[in-house]
């Protein structure tokens, strides 16, 4: 087998597997910002042990991240030292910040969140909720900047050449702030925190259709609520700018989103299938002219297609199709859920809805599914490039390492995150079962 | 003192932040399945329990800076050492999960497979982490692309192997070292005594791979013939281990530890010096050799990679200064315990 397909499938394992904690650690670290704060101003014991029950879901959920993440730092060097030796100039320094402005303080003061109950006072611990919360949003601004450089590299030259050639900084705020960093960050960001409302919407949900914890579950729900309702329609524009963005700086990319081959006015497609070999879309509904209105604002302003780049600078047309008609569908559910939502919660019948209840309890699913879909689009869209126009995912993979040593590798990597994720589900029903401890009453010098 | 010359201190520093830190964390592993009884496991298990976590990221971060401050050397080494390293990795993944999830159930069954996991994996990531120094220091052969050219036997060298067991060895002392510091009563006496033993261990691992230096790794001691006074560190180094049972007798137990985490640092410096100005030494042909200025980023990365360090070195050790002195004195065990 192929080598490098060998990698990009380990790579695509392994960031997927690892990025369904990461953003419920951000969403979640969020939540319990608010659930403590609102705990440090009224000393409510119920926002106490609400506090207390999601810490202790976040520290799960954490110890994954952390165990599938070191993975991801060394796999740049392992499976793509090609990469690695071509970007590294560029590339290392946000990998680098990450480390020193992200994960020392999200693992430093988790230590105090989890631990530290008994140990500091109320006031420090929030704080370091705080912190640890800052430090997942760091984490995200720091990888998103590094990710965004291969989307649109900017702040570089090249020198040498051949083997020796490789990308030198020329200004690192201009790599930092390449010209999609800040939409996609924000669309990541958010789409976090749409991942940790649906969980906590998810389990709260849960507890009201059992009947248990009730109002425990309540105050939680609300909170979730407000923060799934605030994320998904700000998903919506944070979304279309990152289109915007993607239309400018990645024509070929946007062009394999909509299924675009000739330089016409671009339908926007509800769904459909791309046929590649003729080169069009088939049993879809598609707008005419609505595509070119989203992004010139003018149905007949003709949009770059695939046909005008060479097939082999072509992505994977109708996977790319796929997973961003997938992600928008689940994205505009979303939104109508939380609508729903917040409107019967308006009109104090949210609770008694158990047709509800029962779909938040599955709704944890649609952002997981959606911020999957959305990193498919975006980094199946990028190919053939691993940096877009610069260098081809092809050329960039480890020239030693050979398909038999990455094969069990992946291997490896396949059954150990296969049995993780048993334990996660694991060990996250058996907290949910026990639910939020009775005896979690504020110590004495938390209510002082 | 130029920048390439800074950088491999930095580097060093982290490493070595991440061998004094979670050294600790992989030497309480290693001696995890000597305690018999389940409280006894739990409170060793608890002594690392808040920071283990937060001693891994110094690896990551080390490895972060590797590859934005020397990135040559960062894509030949975690490429070229491809198995050894998934190796590493499993054991580290395996050490996190074991410990979050050792005490999540009762059953007798359940805890036991965790122990078991949890020191093997702590056992072959330090004896991997030791491998992977003892090579860099052996030289393993590169081409002229500064691409490995060797396979994974190459690295299982005796003197790699010397070097491998010397870290378990080292770490499990470190180890105890800490536990003694964290436990009290009857298990805390117990520990005292294997520590004492651990010591004595380490001291033979550390005379092996001395002998072995000098006779396989001669190239380790040239900086050290051209300036004598460097030999000041191994000496520092006996002093150091020796003062351990000093402390150990006065009962101060937290200076012994110190005087561990000295012994680590004075070991990382020796290892530094053999191999300056060489990251990756290349043997039998030196000219490929990477060192700190053909496997480095351009001057501009480095300089903006140092003040990224200024501003957040300091942070981080405040940090971290603030969680150890959190969590000072004797583990007590609590609903938040593991």
């Amino acid at each position: 087998m192929d080598p490098v397909l060998l990698s990009r499938i380990q790579f695509a394992v392994t960031i997927g597997f690892h990025y369904i904690f990461p953003p419920i650690s951000i969403g979640l670290g969020l939540i319990i910002v608010i659930m403590e704060g609102i705990f440090i101003k009224t000393k409510n014991p119920l926002y106490y042990k609400m506090t207390r029950f999601w810490v202790k879901i976040f520290a799960l959920v954490f110890a994954i991240g952390v165990a599938t993440g070191i993975v991801m730092e060394f796999q740049f060097g392992t499976n793509w030292a090609t990469y690695s030796r071509y970007v590294g100039d560029v590339f290392g320094s946000p990998l680098a910040a990450e480390g020193i402005f992200a994960f020392f303080l999200e693992s430093g003061f988790l230590a105090i969140l989890v631990f530290g109950w008994n140990r500091v006072s109320a006031r420090t611990h929030f704080i370091s909720a705080m912190m640890v919360c800052l430090g997942a949003h760091f984490s995200a601004v720091w990888i998103v900047v590094a990710n965004s450089w291969m989307q649109t590299p900017a702040g570089y030259h090249m020198v040498g050449e051949g083997v020796a050639a490789r990308a030198e900084i020329t200004d690192f705020w201009a790599m930092v702030f390449n010209p999609s960093t800040v939409e996609r960050l924000t669309h990541t960001v958010i789409g976090a925190w749409q991942a940790g409302a649906f969980f906590v919407l998810s389990v709260s949900a849960y507890y009201i259709l059992r009947k248990k914890h009730i109002d425990f579950a309540k105050a939680s729900l609300r909170i979730a609520l407000f923060v799934a309702l605030f994320a998904s329609v700000m998903q919506l524009v944070t979304g279309h700018d990152s289109a915007m963005g993607i239309a400018r700086h990645q024509p070929a990319k946007l062009a394999a989103f909509e299924g675009h081959y000739e330089n016409e006015p671009g339908k926007l497609w509800l769904f459909g299938w791309v046929n590649e070999k003729d080169e069009k879309v088939r049993f879809g509904i598609g707008i005419p002219g609505m595509l070119s209105y989203m992004v010139y604002g003018d149905t007949e302003t003709p949009m770059t297609g695939l046909s005008s780049f060479a097939p082999e600078d072509r992505p994977p047309v109708n996977v790319v199709f796929q997973s961003y008609h997938l992600m928008v569908a689940i994205g505009m559910g979303l939104i109508a859920l939380s609508v729903i939502g917040v409107f019967l919660l308006w009109r104090k019948k949210l609770f008694d809805q158990r047709w509800l209840m029962g779909i938040f309890v599955l709704s944890v699913l649609g952002p997981q599914m959606a911020n999957q879909l959305g990193w498919i689009s975006a980094e199946v869209g990028r190919q053939p490039w691993i940096v877009y126009g610069l260098l081809r995912t092809e050329n960039a993979a480890s020239k030693v390492v050979t398909a038999n040593q990455v094969l069990g590798s992946l291997l490896m990597f396949t059954m150990i995150y296969i049995f993780l994720f048993a334990l996660f589900i694991y060990l996250l029903d058996h907290k949910i079962k026990k639910g939020p401890g009775e005896a979690d009453e504020p110590p004495a010098h938390h209510l002082a | 003192m130029d920048l390439n010359v800074t950088w491999f201190l930095l580097v060093g520093v982290l490493l070595t932040g991440y061998a004094i830190l979670d050294g600790f964390d992989l030497g309480v592993g290693a001696l995890h399945l000597f305690t018999k009884t389940d409280k006894e496991r739990r409170i060793c298990l608890n002594a690392i329990g808040p920071v283990w976590d937060g001693n891994e990221v110094w690896l990551v971060t080390g490895g972060g800076a590797l590859f934005a401050a020397f990135p040559m050397a960062y894509a030949t080494v975690f490429s070229g050492f491809y198995t050894a390293f998934m190796l590493f990795l499993f054991g580290l993944i395996f050490r996190a999960v074991a410990i979050e999830f050792r005490s999540k159930q009762r059953a007798a069954w359940w805890r036991n497979a965790w122990d078991i996991s949890f020191s093997v994996s702590s056992i072959l990531s330090s004896l991997l982490a030791g491998v992977a120094l003892g090579n860099i220091g052996r030289g393993v052969p590169l081409d002229v692309d500064f691409e490995y050219a060797g396979s994974f036997l190459t690295l299982l060298n005796p003197y790699a192997l010397v070097v491998g067991l010397t870290t378990v060895a080292l770490f499990a002392m470190h180890g105890a070292i800490y536990l003694v510091m964290k436990t009290e009563g009857d298990l805390h006496d117990k520990i005292r005594q294997w520590a004492k033993k651990a010591i004595c261990i380490f001291a033979f691992f550390y005379l092996l791979t001395t002998i072995a230096t000098f006779l396989l790794v001669p190239r380790m001691l040239d900086n050290f013939k051209a300036y004598p006074f460097l030999g000041i560190i191994p000496v520092l180094n006996v002093l150091v281990i020796a003062n351990i049972f000093r402390e150990f007798r006065k009962k101060r137990d937290g200076r012994a530890f110190i005087s561990s985490c000295l012994a680590i640092v004075c070991l990382m410096v020796l290892f530094g010096i053999g191999i300056y100005p060489n990251l990756v030494w290349s043997n039998p042909n030196p000219e490929y050799s990477l060192s700190i200025y053909n496997a480095a980023s351009s001057p501009k990365t480095l300089t903006n990679m140092l003040i990224i360090a200024i501003i957040g070195m300091p942070l981080v050790l405040a940090y971290t200064i603030s969680i150890y002195y959190i969590f000072r004195g004797k583990v007590r065990l609590d609903a938040s315990s593991y």
